[in-house]
């Protein structure tokens, strides 16, 4: 560590991007009214929702090895300042370098700091969930350096000037006619034939990228897990663009997550089975890159890893919440969530969207932020079902609901106050049986059995749907008379 | 065999068709029927809001309503997840130990209707008559919280006159989520067009559920289009003769 220790870090408010400017509800709108994104989305998650069911299924022993993940995760988590000290220990024995960063800001200066220490003026990126959670890229703009992203989706949504609304397909919002034209506009040297194929549109990108990864000096890689027995770090990836990146430049730059260690090298065969079933719905997916230090004339003749907390101890000293750091980014939960599938991932205003996001990125910013996301949820429950590391999302967005209410009293007072009258009322017998003869007031504002407007906040219903006329009997007046 | 109904607080209060319905039907199977009057409702609103402090006293009362009964029997999947899976954790969490025993011992005895029918009186055949085109949305709760499976379809196929129509995407969920729906009216809305649109690409006259928030949702938003739908709770099919 570079300082003194002084309590649990928490993420840097307004460096990368854990949180919106606007509300759930309010940025939602705009997916909600984008006929075009709800048309992409809806066939791009039916798609994959497919995928997944189908290879999932044909794994006998599905559940055993969901458990084996969830308790190998929480085995980390229970025990991580052990584990992170084992694999600095093994990653620096193998000739790596070992940085430590307590949140967004001291991780891109880490970052910063050694690509200039190189010269390097360009760096090639693997995709990385960490690196977009930080604002890297904007970082290293900052300090003249440019940023590659690799990745065909990432390179979609870095060349349109966009922002990444998924976590597996950071472009899912686009089409291949809008990949088309980003492509004509943005890339150097597009070809005005290109057509909207999405193999012509591959070979365009893979036609831009390969003059970039032979001149690139440096990468900078996430990583999907870490091994703490061996010091190992490794990557999973299908378009092999991420072993490129990893093998040619001279200096290798990876950022991760301090709750991505596993035990063990052979718990990797757990984790190897559940990721690209859940994410991508293949058997197994194309690349798998791992490396361990340096190798003597082969590959990267430089590496580091930059430990990143950025709120991540502070989301582990809460018991019910911290059950979020189990995840292993496969976005399954996104492709199930009607929520996500009507919103689009940007109305989450964090590169976490979906359910995971709704419960990581309000832990990960603590109070003040992503207040809203909580309350993202019909509690559906589809989410923890497929969730291959079982996080029981639902029940962790009811907790997250309870802090949320609790960290800022005057913005919940109305409803607080509306729900303890409720509350109130139901508690006493008396009380409960008068309140719904009350109801039969209601009566007054139907026509033909139903109501069809009321004043504000049950306005909200009657914009869209009708409200039965109340009863002339509750059914406990019924049966204290039958 | 003490039984009791757990008529639910939305039943009770804009819906007693569903409650008399269910009553009917388990006087018919032979089920002497029981409701306590100080019963009100499981607090799930309250939990989920994120008030789960506030519906202490609501699990108490329900606890106290309920002891003594061999068997409680709810028409909704969601009351009764509700008991099963919050009710011991909220009282635990507060550090009432003997709050979350009884609770427990409460959740344990707790059935949705589908479940009493089929786990505890053993019926498939309730010996109903229902001479209608249906198709049924298999609710949230009902599916995931309670793991109901398809013991309402088993039922509904052996209604006598009843054509069942599978539902598309029928394990989607609808989009009312309590509070949600005010809170997030636009993401609910557009959820509600798409089952509304699966409902009436079925050509059903009846849309089916074991879950009367759900229903009212849904049969609020058909009524508004005049799609000439009916929504009816799983209850009052069985229930009908």
């Amino acid at each position: 560590m570079t300082s003194v220790f002084l309590g649990i870090p928490t993420a840097s408010p307004h460096t990368g991007r854990l949180h919106g400017e606007r509300s759930f509800p309010d940025a939602a709108r705009d997916g909600v009214g984008d006929a075009q994104l709800r048309r992409n989305l809806g066939a791009a998650t039916a798609t994959i929702r497919a995928k997944r069911a189908g290879v999932v299924a044909e794994v006998p022993d599905w559940d055993e090895l969901r458990v084996a993940g969830a308790a190998l995760k929480d085995d980390v988590l229970a025990d991580l300042e052990r584990y992170l000290v084992q694999f600095e220990e093994q990653f620096t024995a193998r000739g790596g370098t070992v940085h430590w960063a307590r949140d967004a800001d001291e991780a891109n200066a880490v970052v910063t700091a050694l690509v200039q220490a190189t010269g390097a003026r360009e760096v090639v990126k693997v995709k990385s969930m960490a690196t977009q959670e930080i604002g890297l890229n904007e970082a290293l703009a900052a300090a003249g350096i440019s940023a590659f992203e690799t990745d065909l989706a990432e390179l979609i949504v870095q060349l349109g000037d966009d922002l990444p609304s998924h976590i597996l397909v950071p472009a899912i919002h686009r089409n291949r006619s809008e990949v088309r034209e980003i492509f004509l506009r943005a890339m150097p040297g597009a070809d005005p034939a290109l057509s909207d194929d999405p193999r012509a549109l591959a070979e365009a990108a893979r036609t831009h990228l390969r003059r970039t990864f032979l001149a690139a000096q440096v990468a900078v890689s996430g990583a999907n897990f870490g091994v703490a027995e061996t010091g190992t770090l490794a990557v999973v990836e299908s378009e092999g663009n991420g072993r490129m990146c990893l093998t040619l430049p001279r200096v290798l730059i990876t950022v991760m997550g301090i709750e991505k260690l596993v035990p063990t090298w052979q718990d990797l065969e757990v984790f190897l089975q559940l990721l690209p079933r859940s994410s991508t719905g293949e058997r197994m997916n194309p690349y798998t890159s791992t490396w361990t230090g340096v190798t003597p004339g082969d590959g990267p003749q430089e590496v580091h890893v930059v430990l990143l907390d950025n709120g991540r101890t502070a989301t582990l000293a809460d018991p019910l919440g911290r059950s979020a750091l189990r995840c292993i980014r496969c976005s399954a939960c996104l492709n199930v969530c009607p929520v996500y599938e009507r919103a689009g991932g940007h109305a989450y205003g964090s590169v976490y969207p979906g359910p995971i996001g709704a419960v990581l990125s309000p832990q990960l910013t603590g109070p003040g932020f992503n207040s809203t996301l909580p309350f993202a949820s019909t509690l559906c429950g589809a989410c923890y079902d497929v969730c291959p590391v079982a996080i029981d999302l639902p029940s962790m967005l009811v907790h997250l609901r309870e802090k949320a209410v609790d960290a800022d009293p005057a913005g919940h007072a109305a409803e607080r106050l509306a729900l303890r009258a409720v509350a109130w009322t139901m508690r006493s017998p008396w009380r409960w049986t008068r309140a719904l003869r009350g109801v039969r007031a209601g009566r007054l504002l139907a026509r033909r059995g139903r109501i069809r407007a009321l004043p504000f906040p049950l306005s909200r219903w009657t914009a869209t749907r009708d409200l039965p006329a109340p009863p002339e009997q509750s059914f406990r007046d019924w049966w204290a008379e039958r | 065999m003490r039984v009791a109904l757990f008529v639910t607080c939305l039943v009770d209060g804009m819906h007693p068709e569903v409650g008399k319905a269910t009553v009917t039907l388990l006087e018919r199977l032979g089920v002497q029927v029981d409701v306590p009057a100080t019963q009100s409702c499981c607090g799930q609103m309250h939990v989920n809001t994120g008030y789960g402090r506030m519906a202490l006293p609501l699990v108490r009362g329900h606890v106290d309503a309920f002891a003594g009964y061999d068997h409680v029997v709810v028409p909704s999947g969601s009351c009764a997840g509700a008991v099963r899976h919050q009710h011991e954790a909220l009282a635990r969490k507060a550090g009432d130990d003997r709050l979350a025993r009884a609770a427990g011992q409460t959740a344990a005895r707790t059935y949705e209707l589908s479940e009493f029918l089929l786990d505890v009186l053993g019926v498939e055949d309730v010996g109903a008559h229902y001479p209608h085109r249906v198709t049924y949305h298999p609710t949230c709760h009902s599916l995931r919280v309670l793991r109901v499976g398809d013991r309402p379809l088993r039922l509904l196929r052996h209604v006598r006159g009843l054509d069942l129509v599978e539902l598309p995407e029928a394990e989607a969920c609808c989009g009312f989520g309590g509070t949600f729906a005010l809170k997030n009216p636009d993401v609910c809305a557009a959820m509600l067009a798409d089952t509304m649109g699966n409902v009436l690409a079925t050509g059903a006259e009846v849309c089916a559920a074991g879950d009367s928030s759900c229903l009212m949702h849904l049969g609020g938003g058909l009524s508004r289009i005049r799609a000439g739908v009916r929504t009816v709770h799983l209850a009052e099919i069985l229930a009908s003769r």
